[in-house]
C-alpha cells in the first residue's frame, strides 16, 4: 500500500516538474520584455568584456527572479562567451571571488580551486575555497539555466548542439524564442537543419502569426510534415482557435492540415504495430520452436523448456566473461561463439534430463509435465546458487546497438531486427534439419507412427533422446538472442514459459509451420491490441482469446490427422 | 460388503464411511483436533507443556486450508484424469471474496477513516465502490460468494472446454493460462481489488478480532469442520454410481463416451464441485493468514498443489489431506531453516514422486495400497522386457 502512497504522491499537482514549468513560463515573458527593451534597439550582438562582466556580477543578485532575468537577458544576447558561464552555474561552478568581487568559473584540482576568467576564458589564478562564495541556485533557476542554454545553442558553432536546440525549441514551442530563431535562420547554412528550423518557426507563427497570409503559409508548411508533434502542434491550434478568435479559414485549414497528418501517422502507426508485433513474434517463436518439437515429436510436455532458454542466456554470460579479457568489448565474436556454446550445453542438459526422468513417464503426459516441473525448480535454485539471484550483465555488441529512427516516430533497434532475422535462420535452419537429414527424416517417421517406425528399424528412444536434446538446444541458441533483450535471472525462463505453451497450443502440436504463424499471429495481435487496452489488458485478452480459440479447435491451428493423434 | 448394505440401508453414508479405513482415521483426528487444539490453546496455561501457542494454531489452520484445497484437487485429478493446473485461481477467488468481506468490516477504522471505502480505494481517489463490491458487507453473501464465484468461474470454463473435449495436456495448459490471465487482472489497480497489494490489515470477522486467540481457535474449528464436511461429500460422490462413471472416464475417456454416457457433463460436474471446495478453502484461509493478494494466481503455486496430491497419493482423497501436510511442513521447515535448499528439495520430490512413487505416500504404506504396488519404475522395466526392445 505504501507503494501506492508514493505514487500518488508524485501525481499530486505541487510536483517540482510543475513549479519548473512555471518558472519557465514567467522566465519567458521576461525574456520577452527583456528582447524588446534590450536587444531590439542594439543590434550589435556581443556584449563588451566590460558589460559582460558587469552583467554576470548580477548573477549574484539576491532574489532568484532578478536572477532569472538576468540569465535571460544574457542568454538573448547570442554571445559565445555566455554559454560556459551558464553552464557553469548550472553545474554549480560558478563563483564570485571575495577579493575582487570578480565572478569567475572555479574548478577543484587537488586542494585549490583553479579560476577562470569569465570573460577571456583563460586561467586567473587559484584559491582554497575559502576565499571563494558559490552563487546559489534553485530548481527555478535550474529550469531558467536549461532553458536559456538551449538559445544559446541555437548559434553554437557545432551543428550537432544546434539541431539538438532546435529540436528542444520545437519540443516546447516558447513564441518567446521566435525572434532568437529567425536569428539563427539568417545565419543558418546548413539545408537540412534549416529546414527543421523553418519548420520550427512555422510551429510558432501559427499561433503567433500576426497576418492570416502568415498562418496559412505556417500550415502549409506544417501539413507537409508526418510527426507525433506536428500533430500536437496542429490539434492544440484547433482545440484552441474558438477560446483565441483565429480566422476561420485558417481553422478550417489547420483541421484539413491535421486530418492529413493524422491519416499519415496511423499508417505509420499500423506499420509500427505490425513492425513491433513481428518482433514479439520472432521472440515467441525462438522461445517455443524448442517446444514444438519436444511437444510434437514426442507428445512431451518440457515444464524445464524456460530453463533450457535460462541455460542458453547463462551460457552467453559465461562465454563473454571467459573472452572478456582477450576480446575488445563490444566485440560480435563472444556472441557469435555462444551460439554454439549454449548450443551443446543446452543440448547435453536436454540429453541428461531425457535420459534420466522422461524416459521412464513416456505415455504418461501429466506425469511427464510434473516431472519436468520439478527438473525446472531444481535448475532454477541450482543457476541461483551457482551465480547468485541478481541479473547478470551481457554486454550487447557494438552492431545490436542502435537504431534506426524515422522522424514518424517509428524505432527500429538494431538488436530487435538482429533478433528477427535470427529467428528466421533458425526455424529456416530446423527445417532443413528436419527436411534433409537422415536423423530429421527418422524424427518425423517416429511423429507420424511411432510403432510403425519401431517397426522398420529405427531406434526410437535413440531418436527421442536426439529429439529431446534438439529441442533443448534450440532452448538455448534462444537463450543467446534473448539475454540481448531481457535480464539474465535464474527467472529468465518462467517469463517465457506461459507464452511459448500458448504458441505451441495455439499452432498445433508436430507442424512447425503452426509455430511460426502462431507465433506471429500471437505477437501482432498483442501488439495492437496494446495501445487500444495496454499491455497487460492486452496480454489478457490474448490469453482469454486462446482459452477460447481452443474449444474451436482443440489440436490447434493446423493439427495432426489420424490415428496418431490418439496415440 | 453385502452385510453393510444390509446393516446400513437407512444411513448409507455410514455404511460406506465405515468401510473407508483412512477416512474413519481422518475424520477421527479431525474431530480430536478440533476439540484439543483450541482446548489446549485456551485452557491451559502457556508454561504447560501441552499448551499449544496462538501461532501453532493459526499455522495448522493453513495447513487445513492448503489439505482441503489439495482434497478438492485429487477429487478431480485422482478420479476423473483432469489435470488442473489453475486450482489456485478458485483458491485465490474465494479467498478474494472473503478478503473483500473482511475489508468492508474494517469500516472507519482504516488509515484515512472512510466509513464505505476501503483505504486502497481511497489511494486511488475512488468516489464511490464498484458495484461488485455491493453486499460484500453482510457476512452469508460473502460465504455464497466465496463458493458462487469459483464454481460459476469452473462452471463456464469446465463447459466450453469439456464440450469440445479438451483433454490432457492441453487442459491443463489452458487452465494455466486460465490462472495466470487471473493473475495479471488482479495485478491491475483499475480491477479494484487492491491491485499488487491486495487486501489486507484486516480487523474482525462478525465483530470478533481476528487478532484474539478465541478467534483464531474458532477459524480452526471451522476449518476442520469444512475439511470433514467436505472429504465426506467428496467420498460421497466417489462413491456413488456417478463416481464410478467419473473412474471410467479416468482410465478410457473413449470407451466411456461410446457406452452412452455424456462425459462432459460429468466432469463439468466434478469440476464445479471441486472448485467450489477451493473456493471454500480460500475463504477459510485469508482470516487466518491475514492477507490476500494476486500472488496466490501464480501458475508455479497451483502446480506446487497437485505435487501435495501426488505425495499424498492421488485418487485417495485422504492421500491428498497427508500430502498437503508433508509438504507444507517441509516448505515452513525449509524456508526457516534452509531456504536454498527448499526449491532443491521441492523439484526433487516433483521428481522422485512421479519416478517412484506413483501412488504417492498413501500407497507405499501396506495397510492402505492396492495389491499392485509397483513403482513407475518397475512397471517401466517389465514393459521394456515384454516389448523385447532396447529402447
Amino acid at each position: 500500500m505504501r507503494n501506492d502512497m508514493f505514487s500518488v504522491l508524485r501525481r499530486s499537482p505541487f510536483s517540482l516538474a510543475k513549479t519548473r514549468d512555471v518558472a519557465l513560463r514567467l522566465g519567458a515573458m521576461i525574456a520577452c520584455l527583456a528582447l524588446l527593451v534590450i536587444a531590439t534597439p542594439n543590434s550589435a550582438q556581443a556584449f563588451s568584456d566590460e558589460e559582460l562582466r558587469n552583467i554576470a556580477e548580477q548573477l549574484n543578485d539576491k532574489s532568484a527572479t532578478k536572477k532569472v532575468a538576468v540569465i535571460e537577458e544574457m542568454a538573448a544576447d547570442g554571445d559565445p562567451r555566455v554559454a560556459p558561464i551558464l553552464k557553469a552555474m548550472l553545474d554549480g561552478d560558478l563563483y564570485v571571488r571575495d577579493s575582487d568581487e570578480h565572478v569567475v568559473i572555479a574548478t577543484k584540482k587537488g586542494k585549490v580551486f583553479t579560476h577562470i576568467d569569465i570573460v577571456s576564458g583563460e586561467e586567473v589564478g587559484e584559491s582554497s575555497s575559502k576565499e571563494l562564495s558559490k552563487i546559489k541556485i534553485n530548481n527555478r533557476l535550474r529550469g531558467a539555466l536549461r532553458d536559456a542554454l538551449a538559445t544559446l545553442n541555437l548559434f553554437s558553432p557545432d551543428l550537432n548542439i544546434r539541431s539538438a536546440a532546435v529540436e528542444q525549441i520545437m519540443d516546447a514551442r516558447d513564441p518567446a524564442m521566435l525572434p532568437l530563431l529567425l536569428r539563427a535562420i539568417d545565419r543558418e547554412e546548413d539545408e537540412t537543419l534549416l529546414a527543421r528550423m523553418e519548420l520550427a518557426q512555422a510551429t510558432m507563427a501559427l499561433a503567433a502569426g500576426d497576418t492570416t497570409e502568415e498562418r496559412l503559409s505556417a500550415i502549409d508548411v506544417l501539413a507537409s510534415e508526418t510527426t507525433p508533434q506536428i500533430r500536437a502542434v496542429l490539434s492544440q491550434f484547433v482545440a484552441s482557435a474558438e477560446a483565441e478568435g483565429y480566422e476561420p479559414e485558417v481553422v478550417a485549414a489547420a483541421e484539413d492540415a491535421l486530418a492529413s497528418v493524422e491519416g499519415r501517422l496511423s499508417t505509420w502507426q499500423t506499420i509500427g504495430d505490425v513492425y513491433r508485433g513481428i518482433s514479439l513474434g520472432s521472440v515467441l517463436l525462438l522461445a517455443a520452436v524448442g517446444l514444438a518439437i519436444t511437444f510434437g515429436v514426442m507428445g512431451v510436455i518440457n515444464m524445464a523448456h524456460g530453463e533450457m532458454i535460462m541455460i542458453g542466456a547463462y551460457t552467453t554470460f559465461m562465454v563473454q566473461q571467459a573472452l572478456g579479457s582477450i576480446l575488445p568489448s563490444g566485440s560480435a565474436w563472444s556472441l557469435v561463439i555462444s551460439v554454439p556454446a549454449a548450443f551443446l550445453v543446452a543440448g547435453a542438459v536436454g540429453v541428461v534430463i531425457e535420459r534420466s526422468v522422461i524416459r521412464f513417464l513416456y505415455g504418461r503426459p501429466l506425469e511427464t509435465l510434473l516431472a519436468t516441473w520439478g527438473v525446472s525448480l531444481v535448475l532454477q535454485q541450482a543457476i541461483r546458487t551457482i551465480f547468485g539471484a541478481t541479473n547478470q550483465q551481457v554486454t550487447a555488441p557494438d552492431f545490436m546497438s542502435g537504431a534506426i529512427e524515422f522522424s514518424t516516430g517509428l524505432v527500429l533497434t538494431y538488436n530487435r531486427l538482429w533478433i528477427i532475422l535470427f529467428s528466421i535462420i533458425v526455424v529456416a535452419g530446423i527445417a532443413a534439419v528436419l527436411r534433409y537429414t537422415a536423423f530429421g527424416l527418422q524424427m518425423r517417421a517416429v511423429t507420424q507412427n511411432r510403432r510403425m517406425a519401431g517397426s522398420v528399424g529405427i531406434r526410437t528412444g535413440y531418436v527421442d533422446a536426439l529429439t529431446f536434446g534438439l529441442g533443448s538446444g534450440i532452448a538455448g541458441i534462444a537463450g543467446v538472442a534473448l539475454s540481448q533483450i531481457s535480464n539474465v535471472s535464474p527467472n529468465l525462463g518462467q517469463t517465457y514459459i506461459i507464452d511459448s505453451f500458448m504458441v505451441v497450443v495455439f499452432g498445433g502440436v508436430g507442424n512447425l509451420w503452426g509455430t511460426v504463424l502462431g507465433a506471429f499471429s500471437l505477437g501482432i495481435v498483442n501488439k495492437f491490441l496494446e495501445p487500444m487496452a495496454g499491455a497487460v489488458l492486452a496480454k489478457i485478452f490474448v490469453l482469454i482469446a486462446l482459452i477460447l480459440f481452443i474449444q474451436k479447435r482443440p489440436k490447434g491451428l493446423f493439427a495432426l490427422k489420424g490415428r496418431a493423434v490418439e496415440a | 460388503m453385502t452385510d453393510y448394505r444390509q446393516k446400513y440401508q437407512m444411513t448409507p453414508v455410514i455404511g460406506w464411511l465405515l468401510k473407508d479405513r483412512g477416512g474413519m482415521i481422518l475424520l477421527g483426528i479431525l474431530i480430536a483436533a478440533a476439540i484439543l487444539v483450541p482446548a489446549s490453546n485456551l485452557l491451559l496455561p502457556e508454561s504447560s507443556a501441552f499448551h499449544v501457542p496462538t501461532w501453532m494454531v493459526s499455522l495448522l489452520g493453513k495447513y487445513l486450508c492448503y489439505a482441503l484445497l489439495a482434497l478438492s484437487v485429487d477429487l478431480i485429478w485422482g478420479f476423473c484424469g483432469i489435470l488442473s493446473l489453475g486450482h489456485g485461481a478458485f483458491f485465490a477467488l474465494g479467498g478474494y471474496a472473503m478478503g473483500m468481506y473482511l475489508m468492508r468490516q474494517i469500516g472507519d477504522r482504516g488509515v484515512y477513516g472512510d466509513p464505505i471505502l476501503p483505504d486502497f480505494m481511497v489511494f486511488l481517489n475512488w468516489q464511490e465502490l464498484p458495484w461488485y463490491w455491493y453486499g460484500f458487507d453482510m457476512f452469508w453473501f460473502a460465504i455464497v460468494m466465496a463458493m458462487f464465484v469459483p464454481g460459476l468461474l469452473a462452471f463456464v470454463f469446465g463447459f466450453l472446454a469439456f464440450r469440445s473435449r479438451v483433454t490432457g495436456v492441453y487442459l491443463s495448459i489452458i487452465t494455466q493460462a486460465m490462472t495466470y490471465a487471473l493473475l495479471l487482472a488482479f495485478f491491475r489497480n483499475d480491477m479494484g481489488f487492491g491491485g499488487n497489494n491486495g487486501l489486507t490489515d484486516f480487523k474482525d470477522l462478525l465483530g470478533y478480532s481476528l487478532q484474539s486467540d478465541g478467534t483464531r481457535a474458532g477459524l480452526f474449528v471451522a476449518s476442520c469442520v469444512f475439511l470433514g464436511i467436505c472429504y465426506t461429500v467428496a467420498r460421497g460422490i466417489t462413491q456413488s454410481r456417478l463416481g464410478k462413471v467419473l473412474i471410467a472416464i479416468r482410465d478410457a475417456e473413449s470407451r466411456v463416451r461410446f457406452t452412452g454416457y455424456r462425459v462432459e457433463y460429468y466432469k463439468l460436474f466434478v469440476f464445479t464441485v471441486s472448485a467450489v471446495m477451493a473456493g471454500i478453502a480460500g475463504a477459510l484461509y485469508v482470516p487466518q493468514v491475514g492477507i490476500i493478494n494476486p500472488g496466490e494466481f501464480a501458475p508455479a503455486l497451483s502446480i506446487e498443489i497437485v505435487i501435495w496430491v501426488a505425495v499424498g497419493g492421488r485418487g485417495t482423497l485422504y492421500g491428498a489431506v497427508l500430502g498437503a501436510f508433508i509438504v507444507n511442513y517441509a516448505k515452513t521447515f525449509f524456508t526457516g531453516a534452509m531456504p536454498d535448499f527448499w526449491l532443491f528439495f521441492l523439484g526433487g520430490l516433483f521428481i522422485a514422486v512421479t519416478l517412484f512413487l506413483p501412488k504417492g505416500v498413501i500407497g507405499a504404506i501396506p495397510a492402505f495400497g492396492s495389491t499392485d504396488r509397483q513403482s513407475l519404475f518397475t512397471t517401466w522395466r517389465k514393459r521394456r522386457a515384454n516389448e523385447g526392445g532396447k529402447a
